[in-house]
């Protein structure tokens, strides 16, 4: 009977989010899969045409521009974003003073509203009065039209949010800083090179970190929006076009309901994946004993 | 004498490097604030004027607050700042003290069940659930910005946070309050909760920063200007042809100055809460 009532108080604990995952999570995603299953401008009634919207994507240029782009955008923003915030992380690290004060102003960029940003950096990016171009007339090197260029756009988009790596860079450096500090002393003794103790010593120890920051970059690439949305709108030509700007403007401005579901489900299949994948080949991850993550 | 100086020198590559990183992570802000204060001429001025110059004109900041609706924006960026944080600090608090402290059966399954939906892309539930708010009539309101937050459904992270803090916390405090009798409820009430400060202030902070900066959601279900939040009215402003910059970078001052003091104030919970529980997006 206690046993009885104390289980009952479990499940009375987690109701409000039990409810919440039924309501706001799980059926949502059930109604979703059905819509993708239909044709449905949203204003008449959904017409059920099996599996065509999902044909559709693999046929659709723009889908093809969009996911492309995506895994481009992925491509070189994950590892550049890690590695910067890695060296971030060893450089403010080390027990120097002002260390503290710099982690803090590192990371101030990560809390500015994406769409503030966003301005900043397409008045940064203007080709005649910006910022970067002048930066870059100062060293002689000829401006460029970067968001309105097809070449550029994309790598702009990539460089910008290259400043926004507080949030890798303060969990990387808690993991540095719990590497034992008697290992580095042993290399010490051995007469290993800093680049040699970083390798062997550094790199295995905060292996678990490095591959959940890599999962969740990974994750978060893929839903790369806002600075897209605000600075380019997916152009100049579709140079752009990321897969959730294709998706939002699928559903809510060519109100094609039933496709942009589908375009939603794709997008969760290639992030699950993904995702697996590079579990699949985690065989570089040194768990040490128990992991309490 | 050779390796001291060796040491001195790594110093000063140090404090160069790290210096020269941190001008440049600062210079799009210091940049917003700059442009914020001149006139519009100086908007279209070769070479770019990079450091202050007079003439200041605050009335930039004047015009941005009263030319467009900011006041309201402001105004309904507050109330679902408040309000989702509420919810998001009670809920997960509530939730992560039964998964973390409470054996019952399916416990360990549902709790993967929430980890799982921490990896769950916005973007798959986004249509059904407009759907759903434009049936219950919550489309152009700061509902559907605000109720998810009280069933944890806004951020299932905050739930894993606040529980690895409930597992931290050792058992035999709620051994000795149940011998006196209390029950699960009470335990939580009087002895969990107050340990917890900590925990729920660093979800506070999530949660505002979260809330604060979020775009998508407004965008998806907000599109009259009484109802647009500080990110959502500040993108109306900006667009393809823009010309008045300076209201602009004023407007992106308003926006993003609250956001700025919350963290300088609390910056020690928000850097430390990040590193304890070695996650956040």
């Amino acid at each position: 009977m206690k046993k009885r009532k104390r289980w009952l108080t479990g499940y009375a604990f987690i109701s409000l989010w039990l409810f919440g995952l039924l309501a706001f999570t799980l059926l949502p995603m059930l109604y979703s899969f059905y819509i993708s299953l239909t044709e449905w401008d949203f204003i008449g009634t959904p017409r059920f045409i099996g599996l065509r919207n999902y044909k559709q994507i693999f046929k659709d240029q723009t889908a093809r521009i969009a996911l492309i782009n995506t895994a481009y955008y992925t491509v070189f923003s994950v590892p550049l974003r890690l590695i910067l915030a890695l060296i971030a992380a060893l450089m403010l690290s080390k027990p120097y003073k002002g260390s503290n004060g710099m982690r803090v102003l590192f990371y101030m960029p990560g809390i500015i509203s994406g769409v503030a940003i966003s301005a900043v950096w397409s008045r940064l990016f203007d080709p005649f009065y910006g910022g970067f171009n002048d930066i870059l007339a100062r060293f002689g090197i000829p401006g460029q039209a970067w968001l309105s260029d097809v070449h550029l756009a994309m790598p702009s988009i990539i460089l910008m949010n290259l400043m926004y790596i507080g949030t890798p860079m303060v969990v990387f450096i808690a993991a540095v800083k719990g590497v034992p500090t008697e290992l580095y002393e042993v290399a010490l003794l051995d007469g290993a090179s800093p680049w040699k103790r970083f390798i062997h010593i550094t790199v295995p120890m905060i292996s678990p970190i490095l591959f959940y920051n890599l999962i969740m970059q990974i994750i978060q690439s893929f839903q790369v929006f806002t600075n897209v949305y605000i600075m380019t709108n997916g152009g100049p030509a579709n140079a752009t076009m990321v897969f959730v700007l294709y998706l939002y403007q699928s559903a809510f401005q060519y109100l094609r309901m039933g496709y942009g579901s589908a375009l939603a489900w794709v997008l969760f299949a290639i992030i699950l994946i993904l995702t697996l994948l590079v579990f699949r080949t985690s065989g570089w991850v040194y768990f040490e004993g128990k992991e309490e993550k | 004498m050779g390796r001291k100086r060796k040491r001195f020198l790594v110093k000063i590559v140090w404090y160069v490097s790290v210096l020269l990183m941190a001008v440049i992570f600062i210079m799009p802000i210091y940049w917003m604030v700059l442009m914020s204060f001149k006139p519009i001429s100086e908007m279209y001025v070769v070479p770019t004027p990079w450091f202050p110059r007079p003439p200041f004109q605050i009335s930039n900041y004047i015009e941005a607050w009263t030319q467009y609706p900011f006041p309201t924006y402001f105004k309904n960026t507050v109330t679902v700042v408040a309000l989702a944080t509420l919810g998001n600090v009670m809920s997960s608090s509530v939730t992560a003290f039964g998964f973390a402290r409470i054996k019952f059966p399916g416990r360990n399954f549902l709790f993967v069940v929430l980890i799982s939906t921490m990896m769950l892309p916005y973007q798959v539930k986004i249509i059904p659930l407009f759907l759903l708010y434009k049936s219950i009539g919550w489309l152009n309101s700061l509902w559907p910005l605000i109720v998810p937050a009280f069933f944890a459904a806004a951020s299932p992270f905050f739930v894993f946070l606040m529980r690895q803090f409930f597992l931290s916390i050792p058992e035999e405090l709620a051994d000795a309050a149940r011998i006196d009798g209390c029950g699960y409820f009470n335990i939580y009430l009087r002895i969990f909760l107050p340990l917890t400060k900590p925990a729920m202030v660093t979800v506070a902070l999530f949660s505002f920063m979260d809330n604060w900066n979020d775009f998508f959601m407004p965008l998806i279900y907000i599109n009259s200007n009484q109802y647009k939040t500080l990110s959502l009215g500040l993108a109306g402003m900006t667009g393809q042809y823009v010309s008045e910059w300076h209201i602009i970078m004023a407007a992106s001052v308003i926006t993003v100055l609250p956001c700025v003091i919350v963290f300088l104030l609390a910056q020690k919970h928000f850097v430390e809460g990040i590193a304890a529980s070695g996650i956040k997006g």
